[in-house]
């Protein structure tokens, strides 16, 4: 089971490794992590998806409580949040396959930022499915480099993991 | 204007400090020259940093002020050196304070000489750490390790500090009054819906069963707890750490549970509670301050997070005048009656069993006994008749080497309670450069060295597990112990049998000086 947790620390060294580390212990992978500030500046927000069945899940929650300058955890439900990730992916481009390249990206509704003669650089924001789509698009062309962010998530609607 | 160092000393002034344990170094001498000056605060020196940090737990588990044990070090070894004390205080959920000097904070990072990324290494086993970059924040962090280490599931708090930090002077020492830690407010309060539900689950039950671990006097609950107990009548067992919840003669106690548990507890245990047999009959309520563990390792039906302290008073009030069925009462009562064995005697040796069963008599009804790790953990868990008195010992983490710090901190907290060490002869070695702190301070700790020559609960599990092969446990070259109290101008003796050690150890109880007993123990004798 794949989750996503949005998880509002205190805005202080060793926060991240100190999370980190609870995963670590345990064992458990950290598919994807993206941090940064929020509206307050002594508060940082932690995206962090994963993978786990319940009781690995609850056991997380529980000891990210614990630790001292986590403000609030909170398991975003399937189906109630915005989730996005951006990518920048540099793919092989022949003067000849230029127009197909391009005709994808347009088609996934992506950006080209750059281009050389024999390659171009393709940048996405979307959900990770669609992300992953896009790369499997261009696979065939040959890709030199992708480089991404972790996932970030917000609530649909009125809620709001805030302080 | 004042410095780091003296700001450091007015805090745990402040703090109501009495006693800190530690070793000093190059980058905590600026505290140290401080220390020197203070009025209130005794400086107990050790000989090796781990036991700074057991002393430090023995303390704190010992004192009546709640206060967190405080254990100080310097930067690099000093401070890796506190990890195993600290841990082991972690997995005990004992409050304590360590303190360690770091490097320059210019210097941090370089490698330089006595440099540990001790925050860091400490990480898993504390329950919070600082490095103090700024000497204003002083104040504001002892303020909150103290409150974090003593309040909630208590444990340790490392605050590692700069030497330039302790030099560098502000205008004036304010020491706040409260904490406002936005990320941290402990739930102590018990959910009044959950007591209500473990009520009626109670009164519902036929066989109702109390497990009682350490928390039951962590939160210095013993006497109500006693009393509930008492009123119901639900008879109680304990883990490790629980010992002494109860009186061990009480006729509702029975005991440890666990593999290396009385036998009657374990029946008590299996009849309602083991977690890998459970019936689906059984309905598990657990309390705990830290929420994290409920669930963790037992299915619970009804969770009640909160400090025993109320959830105790909530259960006194809401139970009534609730009684348990007799029958359940008198099958209790049988089961303690039918499993009280001797065991047997080897003719030249100490039986460990029976002289831990007759200690308790021998000494005051508070006695504090602080056992090591290994068979004489054991056979103290299951054998002391604990009255008032306390049992400390390492459940946890199971730190060899813990019981003489222990000690040490024990009898500095209760100066006028009789405090008896039970080690092993490997345990003994582990620890025994601290005999001269002992001396040093005139502890009147006594110690009995329960001697087989092996490792014996490591020989045990090679005789059932690894067919008898004693791959490292037979002690060799260990040295004459009875020399090595000489050495060190302590009294001694040696015991070849009960009636020996009996005698001896009657006669040590009164003198206001510390005393070593060797018991010469039959190798062979097991743990249970």
């Amino acid at each position: 089971m794949q989750y996503t947790l949005s998880i509002l620390v205190e805005n202080q060294a060793g926060v991240l490794s100190k999370i980190s580390g609870l995963f670590s212990r345990r064992g458990f992978n950290i598919d994807s992590l993206a941090v940064g500030v929020t509206n307050d500046p002594g508060v940082s927000r932690i995206t962090i998806v994963a993978n786990g069945d319940e009781y690995v899940v609850e056991q997380l929650e529980k000891q990210l409580n614990k630790v001292i300058p986590v403000i609030k955890v909170k398991r975003l439900n399937e189906g109630e949040f915005i989730s996005r990730e951006l990518i920048l992916i540099k793919v092989h481009c022949a003067a000849s396959k230029r127009a197909e390249i391009i005709k994808t990206a347009e088609i996934m509704q992506a950006k080209i930022v750059d281009a050389a003669p024999s390659c171009v650089t393709v940048e996405y924001c979307e959900t990770s499915a669609r992300v992953k789509t896009l790369i499997d698009m261009l696979k065939p062309y040959g890709i030199r480099e992708i480089v991404r962010t972790g996932t970030i998530a917000i609530d649909r609607g009125n809620a709001a993991v805030s302080v | 204007m004042i410095s780091g160092a003296e700001i450091m000393v007015k805090c745990l002034e402040a703090e109501g400090v009495k006693v800190v344990f530690g070793y000093p170094g190059a980058t905590i001498c600026p505290f140290y020259d401080k220390i020197y000056d203070s009025t209130t605060i005794r400086h107990i020196l050790v000989r090796q940093e781990q036991n700074a940090a057991h002393m430090a737990s023995g303390y704190a588990r010992c004192s009546a002020s709640g206060i967190p044990g405080v254990c100080v070090a310097t930067s690099g070894p000093g401070a890796t050196n506190l990890i195993t004390g600290i841990a082991t205080a972690y997995t005990d959920s004992i409050p304590l304070v360590a303190i360690t000097g770091q490097v320059r904070s210019d210097l941090l990072g370089r490698d330089v000489f006595q440099e540990a990324d001790i925050t860091g290494a400490c990480e898993p086993f504390v329950k919070h750490s600082y490095i103090v970059k700024k000497t204003e924040d002083l104040p504001r962090v002892f303020k909150e390790a103290f409150h974090i280490a003593s309040t909630g599931r208590k444990g340790p708090v490392l605050i590692d500090i700069p030497m330039d930090i302790q030099e560098n002077e502000i205008e004036e020492f304010v020491y706040p009054e409260s904490v406002n830690i936005i990320g941290y407010k402990p739930n102590t309060k018990g959910h009044a819906i959950q007591v209500k539900r473990a009520v009626e689950a109670i009164k519902k039950s036929r066989r109702p069963l109390i497990v009682s671990g350490g928390g039951v006097l962590l939160s210095g609950v013993k006497p109500k707890f006693q009393a509930f107990a008492d009123k119901t009548g639900i008879p109680v067992i304990s883990t490790m750490m629980g010992i002494g919840v109860m009186p061990s003669e009480h006729e509702l106690y029975l005991g440890m549970l666990g593999t290396h548990g009385k036998t009657v507890a374990n029946l008590g245990d299996r009849a309602v509670a083991a977690p890998h047999q459970m019936s689906e009959n059984t309905t598990v309520i657990h309390i705990d301050i830290d929420p994290a563990e409920i669930g963790k390792n037992v299915k619970t039906e009804i969770p009640i997070v909160g400090d025993m302290k109320n959830v105790m008073n909530m259960l006194i009030e809401s139970i009534g005048d609730y009684k348990v069925s007799n029958q359940w009462q008198e099958t209790v009562k049988t089961w303690k009656k039918d499993f009280l064995r001797v065991p047997p005697v080897f003719e030249g040796f100490v039986e460990p069993r029976t002289l831990v069963a007759h200690l308790s008599a021998m000494l005051r009804s508070k006695a504090i006994l602080v056992a090591d790790v290994g068979q004489n953990q054991i056979w103290c868990a299951n054998n002391f008749r604990i009255r008032e008195g306390r049992f400390l010992t390492t459940g946890g983490m199971g730190t060899m080497g813990y019981s003489i710090p222990a000690a040490v901190g024990a009898k500095l907290a209760r100066p006028n309670r009789d405090v008896v060490v039970v080690c092993g002869d490997g345990s003994f070695q582990m620890s025994m450069n601290e005999l001269a702190t002992i001396a040093g301070n005139k502890l009147a700790i006594k110690i009995i060295i329960m001697r087989n020559h092996r490792l014996g609960m490591v020989r045990e599990l090679q005789d059932k597990n690894y067919n008898c092969r004693h791959s490292a446990t037979i002690l060799q070259g260990d040295p004459d112990f009875l020399k090595i109290a000489e050495a060190y101008g302590i009294d001694h003796a040696e015991a070849n049998s009960n009636e020996e050690a009996e005698e001896i150890i009657k006669g040590m109880v009164n003198s206001d000086k510390p005393f070593i007993l060797v018991c010469n123990v039959y190798p062979d004798t097991p743990s249970i």
